[in-house]
């Protein structure tokens, strides 16, 4: 409840509820009428102020990024989109969904055909007025089979768009009672004609227009005056993102007073960061993980006592206490945790056993050494991690023989292509994305081999089951099933870790969907009056 | 100047020419064995088996590799640098700016640096073996033995975080006050000076030492003169040769070699602008870096021989 509450009290700070429906809401959660007051007039007081320059640094920018958000991949080109783009709706940090462009998304009953109602009255940067067929150009550009587009692999099932009137009409080629969520996804930025024109042309319907574009420099926005919310977000007159990727100068950066905020603190200067007077640490816990994944179809991965031999001999709180000093929590080998909605906390967690780990090695008959491949680039720590995990595993008498590879050329040599290896996974909108875009037989990126027509069978079902409870029951045998059986070892979920001059900018408010408030960091903080 | 020297520039000029051609076969090469290609690298982990062949259709990479050589060298000849494949910039616009802002940089390094090495040199020589050149030489060490990016470190918790005199991160851009520009740029600018400091005034210590045992500075001495103007009159002009040709190395560091200045003071120059290219395979970006790199190298050589030959009577009237 005190999430929900201080979610509230943030909501009302925003201006997003009134003052009365803050007091119901807080008193539907069981806030005594004696609290009410001093906690409306906290959350009240927070009102945002209009004018300034927000700036924020930034890692994960590079000079080849284009305005194109088709090809958004970084943090950088991220946090810029959510500026300067407008979406159709978005995940608010309790994975709630939120219409923006869209004024109401509804289903035929067999969720095969969706129809999104476009709100009127929103105004492109260019002047001209966000109507059906942009919405549905945009949603074409990115769908199609040729396109380049990050979000090709979700919008696959998309069989046919078309806008009549206010509405787009969007058919699925299967059931997908998801379908709605994809649409949060950050590189569906609504564009005039789809971007079809000029992708790179950097015009949405955004709080900020594009003013300044230099990739790998620094990108800029002005407040786009006649923006549709104009209230909630795009109080500072200008925003700039300035790309620091190294991680020493963000910090320096924000002491020296360059920048009001920034992403990535390293865990382990965190504590240090912590004593800066006027500096608060933003951290929260994502539905980002760090895997070990295994070849399920590849010798000697391809036995299950094998596996279950290597999950056993991970030390996960180890792992979590020195590699994330503790900014983030345990995994339990499949990729889904609290902050998904549907997600079932009654499964059992898998403890370090080297004992038990022994034996299943023991039954599987192997032996000899096995290869992990692992690279700075897989994440932060991940060397450190490989070696760790080593040792743990010596503790059950398994021999891991590190292999440690050139971060350049890692995502297209090693990552996917190699049996053993680390990695990294971004979360995803919901847990039917998050199975569908890695763990299903046909996926692309099915990087542990993981192929079950019974797995792929619980999750088409579980697609187009509108029953939310029945949904979730499938969705805890899909977890249990991938525990127990599947190529992935999870030690850890990761935190978002941002950093903020909270003595400067005032409205900063966490959200567990992404870094940086989800991207909306410089749009919908304020500078202190 | 005579007409040796006008056939020895022609000569040089001609070779680096030469020499800018195989530069480019090389790096064209290198950048062809590097595994993963632009597709893949623009794409990264999302990459999918469709979306990568869609990609290099678009980029022609399915041509043969010396296709797309021959392409790139004909668009160069006829002063095209081409698009990045990456984000679809044109590369001389991009570049540019670029390089604009690395030479600013070397610029002003080189500006305090150089006079400064020359008469910390100079001083050095005058005071040899005393407690004056020790110190000297012993610091110019010891700012060249720290790697770059501890001495940036260094300069970036003193003077950005606890002192707050200069900022940390040196963005620039278009349009920014002179001003505002040079304070951006004095902690890089200084971290460079430390760095190429010291080979300077070693090699003019070294050098003028060397002249001072010849017998015509014996003389000058025997003559009564005082000893700085022993140096300056008779040795540092004797010795100016070797002087150039380690100044000239090291503004071609400047340019070529900062890459890590760049990173840690957020500098937008030509190195992080290779390393990002490199990265993503972007080969036309690489290929005009890589050729603009070599240029600058090649052509502040022919500089220095050119110099080294005027400043030397016997070379500059042969028998």
């Amino acid at each position: 409840m005190k999430t929900e509450l201080d979610y509230l009290a943030e909501l009302a700070g925003h201006g997003r509820i009134s003052r009365r429906a803050f007091l119901g809401r807080a008193a539907a959660l069981g806030v005594s009428a004696a609290m009410m007051p001093a906690l409306a007039g906290k959350a009240f007081a927070q009102t945002a102020v209009k004018g300034g320059i927000i700036k924020a640094g930034l890692q994960g920018g590079e000079s080849t990024n284009s305005l194109d958000p088709a090809l958004n991949l970084s943090q950088v080109t991220f946090s810029f989109g959510k500026l300067w783009g407008e979406y159709l709706v978005r995940l608010t940090p309790d994975n709630k969904l939120v219409n923006l462009i869209a004024e109401e998304i509804g289903a035929s009953a067999d969720a095969k055909t969706w129809t999104i109602k476009i709100r009127d009255g929103i105004e492109f940067h260019n002047g001209k007025t966000v109507g059906a067929e942009d919405v549905a150009a945009t949603i074409e550009r990115h769908a199609d089979e040729k396109s380049k587009s990050g979000a090709l692999g979700i919008l696959k099932n998309i069989k046919g768009v078309k806008a009549s009137g206010k509405e787009v009409i969007v058919t699925l080629g299967d059931a997908d009672a998801d379908f709605p969520y994809l649409m949060a996804d950050y590189h569906l930025v609504i564009q005039p004609n789809g971007g079809k024109d000029d992708p790179n042309a950097g015009i949405s319907a955004g709080p900020y227009k594009v003013s300044v574009n230099q990739p790998g420099v620094r990108h800029g926005g002005e407040r786009f005056a006649n923006y549709w919310l104009g209230d909630k977000a795009g109080h500072a007159d200008q925003v700039e993102i300035i790309v620091i990727n190294d991680a020493t100068a963000r910090l320096a950066a924000l002491q020296g007073g360059q920048v009001q905020m920034i992403n990535r603190v390293e865990p382990k200067v965190v504590d240090l960061v912590k004593r800066i007077a006027g500096v608060s640490i933003e951290n929260v816990s994502g539905k980002g993980y760090y895997p070990f994944n295994m070849f399920c179809d590849t010798a000697p991965f391809d036995s299950n006592d094998l596996r279950m031999a290597l999950k056993l001999a991970m030390d996960r709180d180890e792992m979590l206490e020195k590699i994330l000093r503790g900014y983030g929590s345990v995994g339990n080998d499949f990729p889904i945790n609290e902050a998904y909605p549907l997600f079932s906390a009654d499964i059992e967690q898998r403890k370090f056993d080297p004992d038990k780990a022994a034996a299943a090695y023991k039954k599987s008959g192997h032996s000899g050494s096995i290869v992990l491949r692992t690279s700075d680039v897989a994440f932060p720590g991940a060397v450190d991690a490989a070696q760790l995990y080593q040792q743990s595993c010596a503790k059950a008498g398994i021999k891991i023989e590190i292999k440690r590879e050139p971060g350049d050329g890692y995502w297209s040599e090693v990552w996917n292509k190699q049996p053993f290896s680390l990695s990294y996974w971004g979360g995803r909108a919901t847990q039917d994305q998050m199975y569908s875009t890695g763990y299903v037989s046909t996926a692309d990126w099915n990087d542990t081999r993981f192929k079950r027509p019974e797995f792929d069978k619980m999750l088409f079902t579980a697609r187009g089951e509108l029953d939310q409870a029945k949904r979730q029951a499938i969705y805890h045998d899909m977890a249990v099933m991938m525990r127990d059986e599947g190529g992935l070892i999870v030690p850890f979920f990761n935190q978002f870790i941002d950093a903020a001059a909270t003595n400067k900018i005032g409205g900063y408010a966490k959200s567990p969907i992404g870094e940086m408030m989800d991207g909306y960091a410089l749009a919908e903080c304020w500078l202190n009056a | 100047m005579s007409s040796p020297i006008l056939k020895l520039v022609a000569q040089r000029v001609a070779l680096g020419i030469l020499l800018l051609l195989a530069v480019s076969v090389l790096i064209f090469a290198g950048t062809q064995i590097l595994p993963g290609d632009v597709a893949q690298a623009i794409l990264g982990q999302s990459a999918t088996p469709e979306s990568l062949a869609n990609l290099r259709e678009q980029l022609g990479l399915n041509q043969p590799a010396y296709l797309r050589y021959f392409h790139w060298l004909g668009g160069v000849l006829t002063g095209d640098l081409g698009t990045a494949m990456s984000s679809g910039q044109d590369i001389a616009t991009s570049i540019k700016g670029r390089l604009w802002n690395t030479l600013f940089l070397a610029f002003w390094a080189a500006i305090v640096a150089v006079p400064l090495a020359i008469i910390l040199g100079l001083i050095a020589v005058r005071y040899r073996n005393g407690w004056v050149d020790k110190l000297i030489s012993g610091l110019a060490l010891a700012s060249t033995s720290f790697p770059e990016f501890f001495i940036g470190y260094v300069l970036v918790y003193f003077f950005a975080v606890k002192w707050q005199i200069f900022p940390g991160i040196s963005t620039v851009y278009d349009g920014m006050p002179f001003g505002e520009r040079m304070q951006a740029i004095a902690l890089p600018a200084t971290a460079l000076t430390l760095v190429v400091l010291a080979h300077m005034m070693r090699m003019t210590r070294a050098a003028i030492l060397n002249v001072m045992q010849s017998a015509y500075v014996e003389t000058a001495e025997l003559k009564g003169l005082s000893a700085f103007n022993v140096i300056r009159k008779h040795a540092f002009p004797n010795a100016i040769a070797p002087i150039i040709n380690v100044v000239m190395l090291n503004l071609a560091y400047l340019i070529v070699g900062v890459v890590v200045v760049e990173v840690i003071f957020v500098y937008p120059g030509m190195g992080q602008y290779l390393v990002d290219h490199v990265t993503k395979r972007d080969v036309p970006v690489v290929q005009a870096v890589g050729l603009i790199f070599a240029a600058v190298y090649i052509s502040l050589n022919i500089i220095a021989d050119i110099a080294a030959i005027v400043a030397n009577p016997r070379l500059r009237h042969p028998k």
